[in-house]
């Protein structure tokens, strides 16, 4: 595995420099890349390696970030706590919402995350009293934990991200590499023979929800962290539709694609947002033309021809279809 | 006399109108070879789909070594010591060959929840692995996805999974389907090979090897059971030639 | 007694409003196992149409037609130009109407302009009703009357006519249809349309009290899900006792608890997930 070492320590290296020699803005993408394509890599363990596509996603990248909001601004407590709170908190939403959630599978689970998503939505339109309602809560302070350098400064701030990043890619990488990863691709491949086989497959799936969603956890208070800011639209159903695409542009059940696809979407978001108002239009535009000619996403296409040129019987892929029975067995 | 491995009560499915399995009863001896047979539609898959608990019976007692399994999920059942191979190839299609026999050799052990050592480092389900694999001859082809094997080779597969558990019943639904004579005559040769105390449940088309492999032969004819005994006795039984009559196949 | 009733009525008029969401989407997903996510943009869309053909022309019957065309005209072209290729894809039809929506949803922006619009109430029912107890405004309650009657119609459809057993039997068996010389695409368009067209009446006629503007499509469809779930995908009764629950509720959440009222909308539905995951009246 030697040029695959070589690989990660030449990206390492332009990771590190990176906010040293380019222009501070780029330094700003990088980062929100990171933020999002940590929310969007925890979406792909669900979504790519268990079958089970979520239109909620969001829901636990906002709670976090509002979590940490309203505890900095409303009852300031310390950045390190609210951080950790924040981090609970989305796990505990998806502990409760993922028992309603995995009543189900399939178009059905979908559409269940959906309206759970835009319920919470509606808190925090709608709770002004505690969320601020439409303005937000602006005014997070910086994530000050104790450090020599001022996270008030994006450039420190990029090096703190990078690192939690590292981190939680890594655990991530482990996870679906491990004997319960593996489980996870059994279940989307076939779950009735999942369970003849011994497995309890509800109990795998709703480990990976609340795992899924307490890594957009740790994402949504970053994001708190770097924007300061945090309002509605961040867990809206258009935000959750965001980290579908960006799962389905880098490539469903590959972990780094949609870290790939995060960039895409970010770097593009700020170019087309620099020359007109039609952000979402474009968005939309994209989504269909992917699913329409890009169905695997840029690492799926590349998986696929690289496994050619390796001499592999191309086997017909079947398209990513997890399930068409959209209530789990009993 | 051994003990009773599988009894059935009076069971039942029934889907509105339709009595698919119709007051079976049943009773299989520990270690005994027994073919199931009868026309298409007579309920001999939806029986199996009862026992293996992937589908609620409507009705009556599914006893397991004298364990009432009736309301018990499948998954429960595998680790009672169920397997089971299907009349559809029902394999993990984006997974290699070795991917779907781990996830056979994990599934009962605690090794599964590990979320974080890699694959590689789970030293016994691997070794199992390799011996089922290398015991069948795939295991060249491990990492191989299972859309390359040929249709024999996937059928071998779907032994392979069902045997990783250790299984003390093994229902077998057609498992030489499609499959050409000499393959026929190899998973023929294999069940005939299965420890002795393993219990066989096999539903058959191919009236040669329910003949070969089983010791008793139970006939279902619209969910019912129309005749029960040794090969001879059933192959005698008038009601059941009629039924066959036409196709020659007794 | 005077809140009650005004309230059980308020709830009636959203619960109509609901019904026709709903309908057209159990409708789609029934016969075509579709869930079309720019179900709210249809709502949105037909609302936006009416009320540019109601500027321009002051009738409240015209723009009523022309929402409901146009989204049905819109349907169609989704339907046969994206989905119909995708059949049995469920996934990517999803994704393909999700990204339709937030097309949908800019454009009308784009057209429209971001400021929140109210249809005008049409004049022949544009006052109050006496009902002894209190007074109502005649439009909720034609509103209501109107629901009640494509409910109705619905049903007929369903159950009494020939084209409703020819589209049972499209979506039953597909080979078998087109065996017996029913031409199953049209079909299919048809009833895809009819449903898109449903979603725009109901924009069209909840134009006058919830109004039209950007971000309605997307605080609709989540409710015309949550009914769809407490009534079991595919089921019209369903979806009309979903609609009824969800919109009486709705209004006694906002008059009790209006800070947390939309999230609360959400409660029934975790109920039925827990009890009957399949909805009250869904196949199981």
């Amino acid at each position: 595995m030697r040029p695959r070492g070589l690989w990660w320590v030449g990206v390492g290296v332009v990771a590190l420099a990176l906010p040293q020699v380019l222009p501070l803005y780029f330094t700003h993408l990088v980062l929100l890349t990171m933020i999002y394509g940590l929310s969007a890599m925890s979406l792909d363990v669900l979504a790519g390696y268990t079958g089970l596509t979520s239109f909620g996603h969001a829901t636990y990248f906002g709670t976090a970030a509002y979590t940490v909001g309203i505890l900095t601004t409303q009852h300031h407590l310390p950045p390190a706590l609210a951080a950790a709170a924040g981090v609970g908190a989305a796990v505990l939403l998806a502990a409760a919402y993922g028992l309603l959630a995995t009543r189900a599978v399939g178009v059905y689970f979908l559409i269940i995350t959906l309206a759970l998503g835009m319920g919470t939505w509606g808190l925090a339109y709608r709770w002004s009293s505690v969320t601020g309602g439409d303005n937000g809560l602006p005014g997070i302070p910086p994530l000050d934990l104790g450090l020599p350098w001022s996270m008030a400064e994006p450039r420190n701030l990029y090096y703190l991200v990078l690192a939690v990043f590292c981190v939680a890619a890594f655990l991530l990488y482990r996870l679906v590499h491990s004997p319960f990863g593996l489980t996870l691709r059994g279940i989307r491949e076939s779950e009735g023979r999942m369970r003849m086989l011994g497995y309890n497959t509800w109990l795998h799936r709703y480990v990976a929800f609340v795992v899924a969603g307490g890594f957009a956890g740790v994402a949504g208070v970053l994001y708190a962290f770097y924007n300061r800011f945090v309002s509605p639209p961040d867990l809206h159903l258009a935000a959750s539709a965001e980290a579908v695409l960006m799962v389905i542009l880098g490539g469903a059940g590959t972990l780094f694609g949609p870290l790939a696809g995060a960039g895409i979407v970010v770097f593009l978001r700020n170019l087309v947002s620099a020359y007109t108002q039609r952000w979402m239009l474009i968005l939309g535009v994209v989504f269909v033309l992917t699913v329409l000619y890009a169905p695997q996403g840029v690492a799926g296409g590349a998986r696929a021809l690289w496994a050619r040129w390796r001499g592999h019987a191309p086997a017909p892929r079947p398209q990513a279809e997890p399930r068409k029975e959209p209530v789990a067995e009993p | 006399m051994s003990a009773v491995c599988l009894r059935t009560e009076q069971l039942r499915k029934h889907y509105g109108g339709l009595r698919a399995v119709d007051g079976v009863d049943l009773e299989v001896r520990e270690g005994e070879r027994r073919a199931v047979i009868g026309p298409n539609g007579a309920g001999k898959t939806t029986l199996f789909h009862l026992l293996s608990g992937e589908v609620p019976a409507s009705g009556g007692r599914i006893l397991l070594f004298g364990r009432d399994v009736t309301r018990l999920p499948s998954f429960r059942r595998a680790a009672l010591g169920v397997g089971r191979t299907y009349q559809v190839t029902n394999l993990f299609p984006r997974l290699s060959v070795l991917e779907n026999t781990l996830l056979a050799t994990l599934g009962l052990r605690r090794e599964k929840y590990d979320p974080f050592s890699p694959l590689a480092k789970h030293r016994e389900p691997m070794e199992d692995a390799r011996r089922l694999l290398e015991e069948f001859g795939l295991w060249e082809k491990r990492d191989w996805p299972i859309g390359s094997l040929s249709y024999g080779e996937q059928r071998q597969l779907e032994i392979i999974l069902a045997l990783a558990g250790r299984p003390r019943l093994l229902l077998l639904d057609e498992p030489t389907a499609g499959l050409s004579p000499a393959e026929t005559q190899a998973v023929t040769q294999l069940i005939r090979g299965l420890d002795s105390r393993i219990t066989v449940l096999l539903i058959e088309h191919d009236m040669d090897v329910a003949f070969q492999v089983a010791q008793r032969i139970t006939v279902l004819h619209f969910g019912r059971v129309l005749a029960e005994g040794t090969v001879e006795e059933v192959r005698a039984n008038p009601e059941v030639q009629a039924i066959y009559l036409g196709s020659g196949e007794l | 007694m005077q809140f009650w009733l005004t309230q059980l009525l308020n709830g009636l008029s959203f619960a109509a409003l609901l019904f026709l969401l709903a309908s057209g989407l159990t409708l789609i997903f029934g016969l075509m196992r579709i869930v079309n996510i720019a179900h709210g943009s249809y709502y949105l869309l037909g609302a936006y149409v009416a009320l540019s053909v109601v500027q321009a022309t002051g009738s409240f019957v015209a723009a009523a037609l022309a929402g409901s065309l146009t989204v049905a005209a819109v349907g169609v072209v989704m339907q046969r130009g994206f989905l119909a290729r995708f059949y049995r894809a469920e996934q990517a039809q999803v994704l393909l109407t999700m990204g339709f929506s937030f097309i949908f949803a800019d454009l009308a922006l784009w057209i429209w302009g971001g400021d929140p619009h109210r249809l005008p109430t049409p004049r022949a029912v544009a006052g109050s009703v006496d009902l002894g107890i209190t007074f109502f405004p005649a439009y909720r309650l034609t509103v209501i009357a109107v629901g009640g009657l494509v409910a109705v119609f619905l049903w007929l459809l369903q159950e009494r006519t020939r084209l409703g057993a020819v589209v049972r039997a499209a979506v039953d068996d597909q080979e078998m249809a087109r065996g017996l010389g029913i031409h199953v695409e049209p079909v299919l368009t048809g009833m895809f349309a009819v449903g898109a067209a449903l979603a725009g009446f109901g924009g069209v006629m909840g134009g006058p009290f919830l109004g039209v503007y950007p971000g309605v499509d997307s605080e609709v469809l989540p409710l015309a899900f949550a009914v769809v779930i407490i009534g079991g995908l595919g089921s019209l009764k369903g979806a009309l006792v979903g609609s009824v629950l969800v919109g009486i509720l709705d209004n006694l959440g906002k008059a009790l608890f209006p800070e947390l009222s939309y999230f609360t909308l959400f409660v029934p539905m975790a109920i039925v997930l827990a009890i009957r995951p399949t909805g009250l009246f869904g196949r199981g």
